[in-house]
């Protein structure tokens, strides 16, 4: 098999709980990811779904180099991302860009939008002034903006606009990789459907890979070709999009899927309504982590954690439920 | 059937003050609310779902906004023409709230138990056991567990969904007639949310209390209500029973609205999209405030508001190509 772009074996990042100013004193450690493996294919999207607190965020910090990981390794086309320096590192930053949920905070207020869009060309000595200008131009074509726009500051656009400029300026460094994290959810539901549909006219054109993080599943079933979900710190579940959302294994995401809520109120789910909330990832419960609030419950579970396991070609579950064969 | 009706709201109008204009937020809102009925008030930002809401409750920013117009009606009184403490009877007792954000709608520096008292003892002093026993009773409603410890702990020590809680437990203590709920989920994770629009589904059906459920969000209206609103830049569009409306959405923006959303059945394909953004309150177009972005709009579109048209069954929708020639 080909490698993919990009790779994640085994990473794990634990934070360290610290109690006091002076002195701290060690209160024992947050696993906020905790041995995860996935693969993300050129040109494809991986959703990411799960509750706060599950780890999305940290994965894709650390896919972002903004954090270290305690152990484990994230490979761009097999090089290691976090052995890089100087020019391989920048070179990376260029390959693999973000758009984050706030479009009100991730746009410099006292910068143009020209200059929000040029910044990584210009600090990457791209081409000259003029070529750069032009660069610009193409982008707010491509996004759905105007040229003139490039004079303009941030406070002048609407959320969508603005997600559209955050866009522009992730794909000026010809990235093969965006991590979209939340990319729609603070936007009005009428704007989302444009954003959506223009992230994927992107992917078309650009050959980019996503990695979508999302907790509302009908985008991610809109939007990827492969899903994970997670839950405190792990995968659960793993597999391509129409497999996962046609036959869901995992006993915690067919309680996600069951949270959904229903399209028309003749449609109402059966509900699996869980016990409880997420418990603190400072001390997850032993075996399974989510057997505390597991319907299907059974002893092993409390003892013993569950591998991801393959069920069927490509689906991997990690559950008691699903013994290997 | 109308002694039915405790909440009447008549041709509302709230506008904002500011210097660089008028801004009609609400202009020309009606909509009634019978006993146990839950009406999902619909729309997207700055659509005045929630200015209707602080109208309701006379909680707009003084100076800044004023309710020039129209009558609301609660049983029967019109608490538009209410002095200030009559107002502060009401608020809790007849009408109460439960806002988005559960970490902003609760005191930091208070105890739950100080907070829940605070309410209950306005509106049913006495003596200080009987309404620590009626907070622990609103606390045990909202199925939080050991309610009697919980009276001591203070915001910080609660996770968003029990917090959600004891916002509910406050709004329900005083028994109140209407409740507004104000996109109370939507801080909420997905299994959290499920949960708490359950918990608010049996409560209500318990205390046959009415509610108005602000949403963006058309999953929850189909969960909860029994009649929909749809608002688009300061007025109701469409509304009706949730059925119809979701069987038969005639407005198109309503159409549009409920097509934009990506569905759990279907696949990668395109989602329908409204083109445009919705228009600046300061400069709102003459006629119909959807046509600039409607895909039938015709020249009296935009130049006359288009009055409600009935399509059956007190469902009504404000659009020019439902006018039947006589």
């Amino acid at each position: 098999m080909n490698e993919p772009l990009l790779r994640v074996e085994n990473l794990r990042k634990y934070f360290a709980h610290t109690k006091g100013i002076l002195a701290a004193k060690n209160m024992g450690q947050v696993k906020a990811v905790d041995d995860i493996n996935f693969t993300i294919a050129t040109g494809e999207t991986l959703g990411l779904v799960g509750e706060s607190g599950c780890g999305k965020t940290t994965t894709s910090k650390l896919i972002l180099h903004l954090e270290n990981p305690t152990s484990g390794k994230v490979l761009l086309q097999g090089k290691p991302i976090h052995d890089m320096e100087r020019e391989a590192l920048r070179d990376y930053r260029a390959d693999v860009q973000a758009v984050f949920q706030d479009p009100w905070s991730s746009l410099n207020p006292r910068m143009t939008i020209g200059k929000i869009i040029s910044e990584s060309l210009t600090v990457t000595k791209w081409g000259k002034r003029a070529e750069i200008e032009e660069r610009v131009r193409d982008l707010l074509i491509e996004v759905g903006l105007r040229p003139e726009h490039a004079q303009q500051y941030p406070h002048e656009f609407s959320g969508g606009q603005r997600q559209r400029i955050a866009l522009a300026s992730a794909l000026a460094s010809k990235p093969k990789l965006i991590v979209l994290d939340e990319p729609v959810s603070a936007l009005d539901v009428s704007i989302r459907a444009q954003i959506l549909n223009l992230l994927k006219d992107i992917q078309e054109r650009e050959n980019v890979a996503y990695l979508l993080i999302a907790h509302n599943l009908a985008t991610v079933r809109h939007m990827a070709h492969q899903t994970a979900v997670m839950y405190l710190g792990q995968i659960v579940e793993y597999a391509p999009t129409k497999s996962l959302f046609d036959d869901v294994q995992h006993p915690y995401t067919k309680a996600l899927f069951s949270a959904v809520l229903p399209d028309h109120p003749d449609l109402q789910n059966d509900e699996i309504v869980l016990a409880g909330e997420v418990p603190s990832p400072l001390d997850p419960p032993s075996g399974c982590r989510f057997h505390t609030r597991c319907p299907f419950v059974m002893p092993e579970c409390s003892q013993e954690e569950p591998p991801l396991r393959e069920t069927k070609p490509g689906h991997l579950v990690a559950c008691h439920l699903y013994p290997t064969g | 059937m109308s002694d039915d009706i405790v909440l009447d709201v008549r041709d509302l109008h709230t506008h904002f003050f500011l210097r660089r204009g008028v801004v009609k937020a609400v202009d020309g809102v009606s909509f009634s609310l019978r006993r146990g009925e839950v009406l999902g008030l619909v729309g997207e930002s700055g659509c005045g779902k929630s200015v209707t809401a602080l109208s309701l409750l006379r909680l707009l920013p003084k100076g800044a906004a004023r309710t020039v117009h129209g009558e609301i009606e609660l049983e029967g009184e019109n608490i538009l023409k209410k002095s200030d403490r009559e107002m502060r009877q009401i608020r809790g007792r007849k009408i109460a709230m439960i806002l988005q954000d559960p970490q902003t709608s609760l005191n930091p520096v208070f105890s739950i138990g100080n907070q829940l008292r605070e309410t209950i003892a306005k509106h049913f002093p006495g003596p200080g056991g009987t309404v620590t026993q009626r907070a622990i009773e609103a606390l045990r409603n909202v199925r939080l567990a050991a309610p009697e410890q919980r009276m001591d702990q203070y915001p910080h020590q609660l996770s968003g969904g029990m917090k959600q809680r004891v916002v509910g437990a406050i709004a329900i203590s005083c028994e109140p007639l209407v409740m507004i709920a104000d996109e109370p989920t939507t801080a909420l994770d997905v299994t959290i949310q499920l949960q708490y629009l359950n918990l608010l589904k049996e409560l209500q059906e318990a205390s046959n209390m009415a509610i108005l459920f602000i949403t963006h969000d058309f999953g929850v209206v189909a969960k909860m209500c029994d009649h929909v609103a749809v608002m688009y830049a300061g007025r109701i569009v469409e509304r009706g029973p949730v059925r119809q409306v979701f069987d038969n959405p005639t407005h198109p923006y309503t159409q549009a609205l409920i097509a934009s959303v990506p569905k759990m059945g279907d696949q990668r394909g395109r989602l329908h999209t409204i083109e445009g953004q919705p228009p600046e309150f300061s400069d709102l177009p003459v006629g119909c405030r959807f046509a600039p972005r409607c895909a039938f709009a015709e020249d009296k579109c935009l130049s006359t508001y288009p009055t409600d048209f009935s399509v059956g069954n007190g469902h009504t929708s404000a659009c020019w190509k439902l006018e039947r020639p006589e």
